[in-house]
């Protein structure tokens, strides 16, 4: 742990330093030139606009499947559908990440699942593979089961009574939902967002394997810089920009009563 | 409570998104099984024969056995280290337990990205070479995580009532730590040791910043997908890492009864 957490603090006094572009050695010297680089230079302001669309966009389309399921998990299905459906969505938690995104290589491919479904029903094959969407559908993919078991723990614990309640004035179904039962669950879905937010911000695995020639994100900044560049400080000062961003995320979340539902 | 109607609405929208969830991890198992060498659908046939050239693949073979060196190597660290950790913050009240505590959840919390570039920055300031040791410490540092989650998860729902009927009869501390604690978190740590082996044996991101010449197997995979190269037998190494990564967390999930599954990000 002490490993860790002094390895974190370096990781930030890192950050400050400098390359030298002659000798590629790394110069202890305090500055602030890489934040400078990635608020100034238009390339990097637009990998982190793009990174925080995409993550924006990922847990938006998570947090709408993910609702109507864990509705139906948590307040329709039987005891055991609910097991079974636990396990349902655990097991793809699980089961290896890079197989996951492997997959959708293979669905996406221009003689892929995809486009034989689509011409099977007389469509027009769509060729999205390693393209911005196909980065957003993977992603949504990839973390879905983390969206899909905060907000179920959370619709869980609405109160039967509340629910009840609210029926028994006169209200009808819809107007339970939007005004009793969304806002008891919404704390569970901001904790969800955490999760899909976060690992969209510092993925590079899934936009190098699915993303085009114009998809890098931050990660992908970080990783190249570290691998190809060997700019270790540059990639640290990248490195904080997820950290940043993740902090001030988690400030809203904690207004928003996320952590309870963690 | 619910109508027919949004009964069969959410029916419907639970199917869909069950088949999203699982068609792409079914169809990755029937492509390992495809006759042809270039992938796409539908597979003109079944054959085996990927299975027999993938296991004759040296460089597969290492580095299947670096992965289970490393998993078993930081699955063994994080054994002895999470537990131990566990037991300390369950047991004392000493100041600080609280910010201590959300420590050790930090590493799952952060991008696996970040503490991947942390640590690679930390060895190579401290001057200390890329090997399997420092890939075996990368993963220990999540891996204790899952250990400490779950051992501690059991010792908040054990009384200690049991402990202090132990002491009272006149068991030492040791006695009663064998006796009493052990056989009351043992499942507990063999379910977290489970899970640290699978979240180990398929982790990239960490692995990437902190091994040097050395392929891990999720190395390997990467690597053949990202060139494009030996497909047929990625579609059968991916196909095994599936399996070898699922069926610890089923031990685990009988072991503690389906708590301490529900995971946290790992740190990818």
């Amino acid at each position: 742990m002490l490993v860790y957490f002094a390895s974190l603090v370096l990781l930030l006094i890192t950050a400050f330093w400098t390359t030298d572009p002659f000798t590629t050695q790394v110069v202890q010297f305090w500055n602030t030139d890489n934040f400078q680089t990635i608020f100034n230079e238009p390339t990097y302001r637009t990998i982190v606009g793009r990174t925080v669309l995409i993550a924006a966009a990922v847990t938006a389309t998570d947090a709408v499947l993910a609702f109507p399921f864990a509705y139906f998990m948590a307040r329709v299905a039987s005891r055991r559908v609910q097991t079974l459906l636990f396990a349902a969505v655990l097991l793809p938690l699980w089961a290896s990440y890079l197989a996951r995104v492997y997959a959708w290589i293979l669905i996406l491919n221009h003689d892929g699942l995809l486009n034989w479904s689509l011409q099977s029903i007389g469509l027009p094959p769509a060729n999205i593979g390693y393209t911005n969407v196909a980065m957003w559908l993977v992603f949504s993919y990839i973390w879905l089961p983390f969206m899909i078991i905060p907000t179920y723990a959370a619709l869980e614990r609405v109160p039967e009574s509340l629910v009840e309640a609210a029926s028994d004035l006169g209200a009808r179904r819809w107007r339970v939902i939007r005004d009793v039962v969304l806002p008891l669950a919404l704390p569970g879905v901001v904790a969800g967002s955490i999760f899909t937010f976060s690992l969209t911000l510092g993925d590079y695995i899934t936009p190098i394997l699915v993303g085009g020639a114009g998809s890098s994100l931050i990660g992908t900044v970080v990783y190249s810089n570290v691998g190809i560049a060997n700019n270790i400080p540059f990639a640290a000062a990248m490195a904080m920009v997820p950290v940043a961003i993740m902090g001030v995320y988690l400030l809203i979340a904690q207004r928003l009563g996320a952590f309870e539902a963690l | 409570m619910e109508g027919f109607w949004t009964r069969l609405v959410l029916q419907v929208w639970v199917a869909l998104v069950l088949a999203f969830l699982f068609i792409p991890i079914v169809l990755i198992l029937v492509y390992a099984f495809n006759t042809s060498n270039i992938q796409s659908w539908p597979i003109p046939g079944l054959t085996l024969k990927w299975f027999s050239s993938t296991w004759a693949d040296s460089e597969v073979r290492r580095s299947l056995g670096l992965s289970l060196e490393v998993a078993l190597g930081a699955t063994a660290l994080a054994l002895i280290l999470g537990s131990l950790a566990a037991l300390a913050i369950h047991r004392m009240t000493w100041f600080g337990r609280e910010a201590v505590s959300l420590l050790f959840v930090l590493p799952l919390a952060l991008p696996g990205i970040v503490t991947g570039i942390a640590l690679n920055a930390a060895f190579s300031f401290g001057g200390i070479p890329l090997s399997t040791l420092t890939v075996v410490v990368g993963h220990t540092t999540f891996c204790i995580v899952v250990v400490y989650n779950n051992v501690l998860a059991r010792l908040r729902r054990t009384q200690g009532s049991l402990v202090e009927a132990a002491m009272d009869l006149g068991a030492n501390g040791f006695r009663v730590f064998r006796d009493i604690t052990l056989p009351l978190i043992s499942t507990s740590v063999v379910a977290g040791a489970m899970l640290a082996f699978a979240l180990s044996f398929d982790e990239v991101i960490v692995t990437t910043f902190t091994a040097g010449a050395q392929n891990t197997l999720p190395l390997w995979i990467f690597g053949a997908i990202r060139l494009g190269q030996r497909l047929p037998e990625v579609n059968v190494v991916v196909s095994f890492v599936i399996l070898v990564t699922i069926v610890p967390v089923l031990i685990a999930a009988r072991l503690t009864g389906g708590g301490g599954t529900a995971r946290i990000p790992a740190a990818r």
